[in-house]
């Protein structure tokens, strides 16, 4: 299956990794890869969250040095002990998140790092912006140099942070979800620039979930599954479905737990919080949904969808800029997330550190969202140990001690803290964020069953995720958001983990 | 056997790591207290710490309140200054002297001393409204209010001095019960109120969750918006208060009378051994911090040092005191 790329003149490939293999503490993240970059040549890079492709990367990168196997650079081995070796040797790196200051000028954006000073010490403003200009040109662009970076799109100021890769002397340029964050006419914009450098003679890595924009752009794609690489073949030879099913492996379509589900929305079942077209001012747009009583609602979709924004516009921490939100058929606009919790909206966020006191007891993790209905005034620090222990007993919080510090427990029992503080006095919205990210099986087996006995129980629950397993686990409908709107909605029938990516 | 000793002596050295913002200032001030008892046979005596009590009450009353600031991670750098525009206030709702040429409002004494009430929540109503509504950072915010109270305090006494307060302001600013002085009685009971409030109520323990993690305190549905006003209010008041009974203290009520209580405060928190990156500390460490300011300065004077010195070995012990409150932090994220 997989083809032998040769560069057509016979210099040998501008990167190449042979047999790579890296573990972690003894658990194997990538195992004996072998990739190829050509010169001229756009690689794409696809595979599930944990399949391998940072683990890979951060390889060439410089920045783990321990790993296995060899890697050559124009034909000569290399081994990076440290980001600035890959540097040295022309590898450049454009991350997800944009490392641009937003207060300097493009120009100096371009330069950072290595400003031109004149003879006499100081900075050589007119050759920053003569050259800055330049470089922008080359790209086929028309900024003004002096603008302020924050003043641009961040379709541009990507751009910017290209052409400062370039401008280092990359010939090895990685591009880390380049398109998450842009409009159809900036992805254009970006692939014309990206075949004007292609066509320079560099190498780009292409990495990115929108398995489109992988197709289209890519000369060679590469896919990896479980650590491993599977296939590398022809952008051209490919199609959608057959990627798809090579990041989630043929024959286990439906074989295993969270790789599909059979869904049961009933829409008998009284909706109890309802997102009326509701959008952000920034990435939300026009985003509906419908969270009914005893039915989980997952939405699905990669990283900078729009979830963590809709999470939060749903617990007052967000204020809308357009739509609204209604609580059991009433308009309702949260001033707070004090308001959210008093109309009985519970939050429990994707990041441990954003919900838990990690130098305070258990107790206190667990009494912080229900203080006012045990106290009037005073504390009674003995109703809240009883109220912490019943939750500890519930949710087997380990160990059941409600006065151990929360920085003490394990990650799973941690989030089981963030869980139980909801629990003493049941919401009726649950909003969980990446409920499972993260877990070892056991807890993530805990968190699941408590999720579900909720429901079950009538509470109308929200689960976000970018793990489509965790999806098709728990829900019983699912919205897949992308950048920011809703793009397709399921909540009959069976659906496969292969629906979910390609709706993504 | 061996295994056992080694636990328990690791869990001693957390519990060391855990207390060394309380244990420190602790050492601290019994040093201090040792070395002036060997150094000046007139220090260890009933006298001359009614005195100390005395000299650290006013302080007192403004840190209260700047401890509910400082353990929400907040400061508040106007008290010294709203503590001299209030003292100046109710100074001007009273009967001056016909010698004091100041155009004032003379009140009967209960309406004045409402009314400077009012103006200090006013103080801490726009430094609230400021801080959480507006999102300037407190420090910024309070810097602007301490130019405002100042500018407050010029205009109502244009330079000269007044002498006279409401009746009640002036037995209580000056004096006494069964030989102690009234103010060191208020100073006890506003540190006892702080420190019930902060202990045992509810709004103490959204003010230390707020402290310890912000973020965390609003996705629990804690409104901190309105806890961080609050302490704003709360600091405005006591230093209001403190500023009533100072100028009664003094015995004169003018410009710039308070200048080093703002330090004096702050120094008295953070010695003290609460974290200034909020959520650690409490009362009971101001009450330390202000002892060992106290007997700093009542000491040095006693072992007759050359008094530009003393400002130098003030700024030292603050030094310090500053940098085991950064390492206890630091070691208490570490584990």
């Amino acid at each position: 299956m997989n083809i032998q790329l040769m560069s057509g003149d016979g210099l040998p490939p501008l990167l190449k990794l042979s047999n790579v293999s890296k573990s972690f503490g003894g658990i194997a993240a990538l195992k004996d890869v072998d990739f190829e970059l050509h010169t001229g040549e756009i690689h794409g890079l696809v595979g599930e969250n944990g399949a391998g492709k940072s683990t890979t990367m951060k390889i060439i990168a410089g920045v783990y040095a321990d790993y296995e196997g060899e890697m050559r650079i124009d034909g000569a081995p290399m081994h990076f002990r440290s980001a600035r070796d890959s540097l040295a040797a022309g590898i450049g790196m454009v991350h997800q998140e944009l490392s641009t200051v937003p207060d300097l000028t493009v120009a100096e954006n371009v330069f950072l790092g290595h400003q031109p000073l004149t003879r006499f010490g100081t900075v050589d403003w007119p050759r920053i912006n003569r050259e800055a200009a330049r470089l922008i040109a080359s790209l086929g662009l028309d900024i003004d140099p002096t603008t302020r970076m924050g003043a641009l799109p961040v379709g541009l100021q990507q751009l910017v942070e290209l052409s400062r890769v370039l401008f280092s002397g990359a010939r090895i340029i990685i591009l880390d979800e380049p398109t998450s964050a842009l409009s159809p006419p900036e992805v254009k914009r970006l692939f014309e620039v990206l075949r004007k450098i292609r066509a320079e003679g560099r190498g780009i890595i292409f990495i990115s979930h929108f398995l489109d924009d992988v197709l289209e752009i890519s000369d060679t794609v590469t896919i990896f599954r479980n650590g491993r690489k599977v296939a590398t073949e022809r952008a051209a030879a490919l199609t959608k479905d057959a990627v798809i099913s090579h990041m989630i492996g043929r024959g286990s379509i439906g074989m295993h737990m969270g790789e599909s589900t059979t869904l049961a929305g009933d829409e008998a079942k009284p909706v109890v919080l309802e997102a009326r077209s509701i959008s952000d001012g920034k990435l939300l747009r026009d985003v509906s949904l419908r969270l009914r009583a005893g039915e989980i609602t997952g939405v699905y979709g990669f990283m900078g969808c729009g979830q963590i924004e809709l999470a939060r516009a749903l617990f007052g921490k967000i204020r809308l800029k357009r739509g609204q939100l209604a609580l059991d058929g009433a308009t309702r606009s949260f001033k707070s997330t004090a308001a959210a919790r008093g109309q009985g909206i519970a939050f429990v966020p994707e990041n441990r550190r954003m919900m838990l006191f990690r130098t305070e007891p258990v107790f206190k993790n667990i009494s912080i969202a229900i203080l006012d209905r045990i106290h009037r005034l005073w504390l009674k620090p003995r109703a809240e140990n009883k109220i912490a222990a019943t939750r500890a007993t519930d949710l087997q919080i380990r160990p059941p001690n409600p006065n151990m510090l929360l920085g003490s427990l394990s990650g799973g029992n941690q989030q089981k803290v963030g869980l139980a503080k909801w629990l003493t006095h049941l919401p009726k919205v649950l909003i969980l964020s990446e409920p499972t990210r993260g877990m070892d099986v056991g807890a993530k087996e805990d968190v699941i069953r408590i999720v579900k006995a909720l429901r079950d129980r009538g509470v109308a629950i929200l689960v976000l995720s970018t793990e489509p397993e965790t999806i098709l686990t728990l829900a019983d409908r699912v919205s897949v958001l992308r950048k920011g709107i809703v793009a397709k909605e399921f909540s009959h029938g069976t659906i496969h983990k292969a629906d979910l990516l390609a709706a993504a | 056997m061996e295994a056992t000793q080694i636990q328990s002596l690791s869990r001693l050295k957390v519990f060391l790591t855990d207390q060394l913002r309380n244990i420190a200032p602790v050492f601290t001030l019994l040093a201090l207290i040792i070395f002036f008892s060997i150094a000046s046979p007139s220090f260890l005596t009933t006298v001359n710490f009614m005195n100390i009590f005395s000299q650290i009450s006013i302080t007192a009353i403004i840190a209260v309140g700047l401890t509910y600031v400082i353990l929400t991670a907040e400061i508040d750098l106007s008290v010294a200054a709203v503590a001299n525009a209030v003292g100046i206030t109710i100074a001007y709702f009273t009967m001056q002297p016909d010698y004091v040429n100041i155009a004032n409002l003379p009140l009967p004494g209960i309406i004045a001393i409402v009314l400077t009430l009012l103006t200090a929540l006013a103080f801490g109503l726009i430094t609230a409204f400021g801080v959480t509504w507006i999102g300037i950072p407190s420090f910024i915010m309070t810097l602007a209010i301490m130019q405002i109270a100042n500018g407050v305090s010029a205009l109502l006494v244009r330079g000269q001095i007044a002498y006279s307060y409401p009746e009640f302001i002036t037995m209580l600013g000056s004096g006494s019960i069964f030989g102690i002085r009234w103010t060191i009685v208020v100073a006890i009971l506003f540190l006892g109120i702080g420190h019930l409030a902060l202990t045992y109520t509810r709004f103490g323990r959204y003010i230390y969750m707020t402290g310890g993690n912000r973020e965390a305190a609003e996705y629990s549905g804690v409104n901190v918006k309105l806890i961080i006003g609050s302490v704003m209010v709360i600091s405005a008041v006591c230093s209001g208060i403190a500023g009533m009974l100072a100028v009664a203290y003094f015995g004169s009520a003018q410009q710039n009378q308070f200048d080093s209580y703002l330090l004096d405060a702050i120094a008295a928190v953070v010695v003290g051994g609460t974290s200034l990156f909020g959520g650690r500390g409490g009362i009971g460490n101001t009450i330390i911090g202000l002892l060992v300011l106290g007997v700093l300065n009542n000491g040095l004077d006693h072992v007759q040092i050359d008094s530009f010195l003393k400002i130098l070995i003030r700024g030292l012990i603050l030094l310090s005191a500053l940098i085991i409150n950064v390492y206890a932090q630091r070691l208490k994220e570490s584990h």
